[in-house]
């Protein structure tokens, strides 16, 4: 055991030795099970404990909340110690709060009191300690209780300098939670001066919180951009003793150097050209040093001093404006791709990429290109060769498409499992973008299948076939190409399906080579037929069809296909279904009809890329970058940016701008909505040749129910209802032959109770009876869902209840999945349903009258803050539209549009993190039938989840 | 910064400070993900990651990993340094900081990253600055427990 320092407590460091002498977790587990019993007890017992004691057990509490187990007790000795005078027993009741209570706990209001003690103490230490909790915690109550006292604090001339720099940071932690705490007008330009502190410590502090405040508001603050440069340049040019505990590792001040470079990113280059001038010598002297021999061998001088320059590349490439600048710092980073350090080749690599998009730069980057494929061969770490595949990806251009397309394509066969989704989808992407001749894109796209099948999804696959299928020029190389693929004793499914599509569609224009008779081509597809999913099959049976169309030499042939028992009879309902209908397609018409019905499949109508917008959703990381794309692409107008694949081809003279993305790289990402529709096109299409209506394509609004062995007619009924849940609480929510599920729920304030009720409609029990909900992860911290366990039977013709218990924490989007399980008859059956739980369930009506609605609704005027939405409305009946919107949460406030057509509402969106207010205009238009839908709310990002949930109701 | 973790080679937790609200689950899951991912790599790779939308920085002094979780545009070398001066302060504090004196002396780790780290943020870089600070504390405490009370 250790030395335990200063005022150390014996009775923890016997226990802390304990725990670790525990031969296994159970011994562990029941050492601190009787801890927790004999502190509980001390607790519980009359003899009042003295402070040090009351320390001691808290702090015992708190390792055994560290080893990862639940505390529900002690919280109140805690808080009491807050308020003692041993400055020793205040700490660690503090430590308890901050590590221990959530931010929602109703232990916040008793700790208030304390914290403002402490924060008028005239000692720093007890200050501090004060600042540091409420940053710890960091909650809404926290920024009511303290949203006066400590922008005071910062800017007061008699606060000490360390207690200015928790300020500074506790300020901002409140910030991020409720923006409103600054308070703004004259605080502003004091906030500012911050930055001409004499201390670089409160200086340090205060260039965070101003750069959070810049990221907001940088009109208000744009005060600072001169001052952050003078500072800057003050230390840039600094020598490194000048700044003496400042300095590190020879490096003069690198944090407040990298803060105030990412402040200066979020205003476009200075206008004033001294202040320009300034900071383009600032950039310049840093570059410089970078070339300087280094004053140090140890890493941490390195990194610091690179963490520096990354940070000045980092505001060349945002100004995009200094060529030369550009330059040099692509250079620099050109030797850093050779650098022994792995993680400055990584960043390098990451760097490069922004560089990538810039016109300056881009031919600078392209000197790379080897040193970069060299990448993708040597690295040993798959993190820097994915950094290498996405700088291969940003650097490609007409110019060297072919040649990267191709080392990818090399790398893929090696290339980690965890990279090769995306890696396909890139190759993808380059390819369509960049192709001069289809016959390549063909090439390619195969070659991905056949190196990297597994990883081809189904947008990849589907966006070959609708090139191929608008493009007549490569259809017939097309065909003979995947007839070629096809002939390998192996080839992956995707390979069938493209193939299949492509030869029923075309197949006849490569009938004419006895190699690849009508004959032939069927044969070949058929002797993978059996080897396929019935996904796969299915697509197949139409190639078939589309054959007895193209080439009726081997109908008879194909019919016998059809009649075979294997697809007549077969389990699976959707070929069954497929093979009697073309049968019957086949026998019965004519010539004629045959022909009409199965022509060429018409043209595809050009829209994003699809797998574009599966990239852009796939990596988050990607997101930034196209960010920069887009924003760059905004300040130089002239290229327009969705040109479409058909007329990439039309323009090959236009100017090739670097930046310009011919697939529409630059729309914002929220056109993913593109991908449904558009791979959407192909599937609806398959869909209605398939005999669309059918039981199974009729995936009614987002239920999918797989029964993977009984028969169809179990479903064929089923009615799912969630969508009408927005404006009601209670009803049916789904039914079927078999189940019907209920739906009873209250809300009051961020709080709900929803009763979900099972009935068995059928004679025979329902066993193994389960039923989960969950919320996508990323939403997932935002509501919390607990949900009461239901007995696994339901007799027959019985009805059970689960109560499910919801608390918002913060404004969620979409709704829960709801997955119930369970056997009837022996047959395993699953629904896949969701849990009508909208964020609106949280609104609570509130009512005003037209002078504060309007007053209120001026002040929500933020870009983010309001959503529009036009639509076609279904109902325009005025009752109903209220009724809707009355269900929908808000109070309708009536009297208050000057058109009396118009409705208005205003609610209170309760989350526990906080209360967003809302309103809301919808102003229908009866002739069209169209509505326009306006919200407006207090919070970024509520406003629109609110719209496209309101807007889906009429 | 979003949170700092430390854990031993073993993957046992040693220290976690969190900068954002998550409910005690969450923080479990994302912990137990985060060793296992972090543990899983050799020692010539580099020390960034990315992992859901956020960075992670990591690095491993003797058998003790630090990792910070910083967001897209936080830099992540000046991230690297934020660790070591953090065990700097350790190290000077304790006199050559080994594991057990943070499994033992926890409380006055996580002092000490309070006095480095507000909200995330760095607070103060100077390491004489910071442990002047932490000097000023225990002297509280010794001023006000001039001899502690024996007990078990």
């Amino acid at each position: 055991m250790p030395a335990v320092r200063g005022d150390g407590m014996r009775g923890l460091a016997v226990f802390i030795s304990d725990i670790r002498n525990c031969k296994s977790k159970e011994a562990e587990v029941k050492r601190i099970n009787k801890e927790l019993a004999n502190i509980r007890s001390k607790f519980k017992g009359d003899k009042t404990l003295d402070g040090y004691q009351k320390k001691k057990y808290v702090c015992k509490l708190l390792f055994i909340f560290l080893l990862g187990h639940d505390i529900d007790f002690g919280h109140m000795e805690a808080v009491n110690l807050l308020s003692s005078n041993k400055y020793t027993e205040k700490q660690i009741g503090y430590l308890f709060i901050s590590v221990l209570v959530n931010t929602n706990s109703d232990l916040i209001k008793l700790i208030v009191q304390s914290i403002k003690n402490d924060l008028s103490s005239r000692n720093p230490v007890h200050v501090n300690l004060a600042l540091q909790c409420i940053a710890n915690i960091g909650s809404k109550e926290m920024a009511d209780a303290f949203g006066t006292d400590i922008p005071k604090l910062l800017v007061s001339g008699e606060t000490m300098d360390v207690v200015k720099q928790s300020a500074a940071l506790c300020l901002l932690r409140l910030f991020r939670t409720t923006t409103e705490i600054i308070p703004g007008g004259e605080w502003t330009s004091r906030i500012i001066h911050l930055l001409n502190d004499q201390h670089m410590g409160v200086v340090t502090a205060a260039s965070s919180l101003i750069e959070a405040l810049v990221k907001k508001n940088p009109d208000e603050y744009k005060g600072c951009v001169s001052l952050a440069v003078s500072r800057l340049s003050r230390i840039v040019t600094a020598s490194y003793t000048d700044l003496q505990d400042y300095t590190y590792y020879f490096v003069p001040a690198p944090w407040l150097s990298v803060k105030l470079l990412r402040l200066l990113q979020h205003y476009p280059p200075p206008e004033d050209p001294g202040v320009r001038g300034r900071l383009n010598e600032c950039l310049d002297t840093i570059l410089n040093k970078a070339q300087e021999p280094p004053k140090s061998k140890k890493v941490q001088h390195s990194n610091a001093k690179n963490a520096v320059l990354f940070e000045a590349i980092s505001i060349i490439i945002h100004s995009d404006s200094e060529p030369n600048l550009l330059v040099r710092g692509c250079n620099q980073l050109g030797q850093f791709l050779s650098h022994r350090e792995t993680n400055l080749r990584y960043l390098a690599l990451e760097t490069m990429c922004l560089l990538a998009t810039s016109e300056f730069s881009h031919e600078a980057v392209k000197k790379h290109q080897e040193t970069v494929i060299n990448a993708l061969k040597t690295e040993r770490d798959v993190s820097v060769r994915q950094r290498a595949v996405d700088l291969l990806y940003a650097m490609c251009d007409r110019t060297n498409a072919e040649e990267i397309v191709q080392e990818m394509l090399n790398y893929l066969e090696s290339a980690d499992y965890s990279i090769r989704e995306e890696m396909v989808l890139k190759v993808a992407i380059l390819a369509e973008k960049y192709a001069q001749d289809y016959t390549w894109y063909v090439d390619v796209i195969l070659n991905l299948i056949r190196i990297a099948g597994d990883y081809v999804s189904e947008e990849v696959w589907y966006r070959v076939i609708q090139i191929v299928v608008n493009r007549e020029d490569v259809q017939g190389y097309a065909a003979k190409t995947v007839f070629e693929a096809l002939q390998a004793p192996a080839c992956h499914e995707n390979m069938v399906k493209v193939g299949g599509y492509i030869l029923g569609e075309f197949g006849n224009l490569i009938a004419g080579d006895s190699r690849s008779s009508p004959s032939i081509q069927f044969q070949l597809l058929h002797s993978k037929y059996h080897l396929c999913s019935p996904g796969t099959r299915a697509l197949l049976l139409t190639t078939y069809i589309k054959f007895i169309n193209l080439f009726p030499e081997i109908k008879g042939q194909i019919q016998e296909i059809l009649k075979a028992d294997s697809n007549l009879r077969s389990s699976d309902a959707e070929l069954q279904q497929r093979a009697s209908e073309y049968l019957h397609l086949s026998v019965v018409t004519s010539a004629d009809v045959l022909a009409t019905v199965l022509e060429e499949m018409p043209p595809f109508t050009e829209k994003e890329s699809s797998i574009l917008a599966v990239l852009k959703k796939k990596s988050g990381r990607m997101s930034a970058q196209e960010a920069q794309k887009e924003a760059r692409q905004q300040s130089k107008e002239g290229v327009s940016a969705s040109a479409t694949l058909n007329n990439t081809e039309k323009t090959p003279n236009a100017k090739v701008n670097v930046s310009a993305d011919l697939l529409g790289l630059s729309t914002p990402p929220s056109n993913q909505n593109n991908t449904q529709s558009n791979t959407g096109v192909l599937v609806d299409v398959l869909g209605d040749l398939y005999g669309g209506g059918t039981a199974t394509q009729n995936g009614t609004s987002g239920i999918t129910t797989t029964n993977s062995l009984s028969s169809n007619s179990l479903t064929s009924s089923a009615t799912n209802n969630i969508k009408k849940f927005v404006c009601k609480n209670n009803g049916v929510l789904f039914e079927n032959d078999i189940i019907q599920i209920g739906i009873k729920s209250e809300y009051r304030q961020n709080l709900g109770r929803i009763g979900v009720f099972y009935g068995n409609k059928t004679s025979m029990p329902l066993q193994a009876f389960s039923s989960s909900v969950s919320m996508d992860f990323q939403q997932q911290s935002k509501v919390i869902i607990q949900v009461k366990p239901v007995e696994s039977t339901i007799d027959a013709g019985a009805q059970v209840q689960q109560m499910v218990n919801v608390e918002c924490i913060d404004d969620f989007e979409g709704l829960p999945d709801l997955i119930v399980n369970f056997t009837y008859g022996n047959v395993p059956q699953r629904l896949s349903l969701q849990l009508p739980l909208s964020i609106n369930k949280f609104f609570e009506p509130t009512d005003m009258n037209g002078e504060s609605f309007f007053a209120r609704w001026k002040n929500l005027s933020g870009p983010q803050q309001e959503c529009q939405r036009i639509f076609k409305g279904s109902t325009m009946e005025s009752a109903n539209i209220k009724t809707k919107l009355i269900g929908f949460g808000m109070q309708l406030l009536e009297g208050i549009d000057p058109n009396p057509e118009n409705f208005v509402c205003a609610g209170i969106l309760h989350t526990k993190t906080q209360q967003i207010g809302c309103l809301l205009r919808l102003e229908p238009n009866r002739q069209a039938q169209m509505f326009r839908l306006t919200i407006r709310a207090s919070r970024d990002t509520t406003s629109k989840n609110l719209c496209n949930i309101l807007s889906e109701q009429f | 910064m979003q949170f700092m973790l430390l854990f031993s080679r073993q993957g046992k937790l040693r220290l976690q400070k969190w900068y954002v609200a998550h409910p005690d689950k969450v923080k479990k899951k994302i912990t137990r993900e985060l060793i296992t991912t972090i543990l899983a790599r050799k020692p010539k790779m580099s020390s960034f990651l990315e992992w859901k939308d956020l960075k992670i920085v990591y690095k491993r002094y003797a058998s003790l990993y630090f990792c910070c979780a910083i967001e897209q545009d936080d830099n992540e070398l000046l991230t690297l340094e934020v660790i070591h001066r953090y065990v700097e302060l350790l190290d000077k504090y304790f006199g050559s900081v080994c594991e057990l004196d943070i499994i033992f002396n926890f409380e006055k780790a996580y002092f000490m990253l309070d006095e480095l780290l507000v909200g995330g943020e760095v607070c103060e870089t100077s390491k004489k600055n910071v442990l002047k600070a932490i000097a000023a504390q225990d002297l509280l405490q010794e001023v006000s427990y001039g001899d502690s009370p024996y007990e078990i």
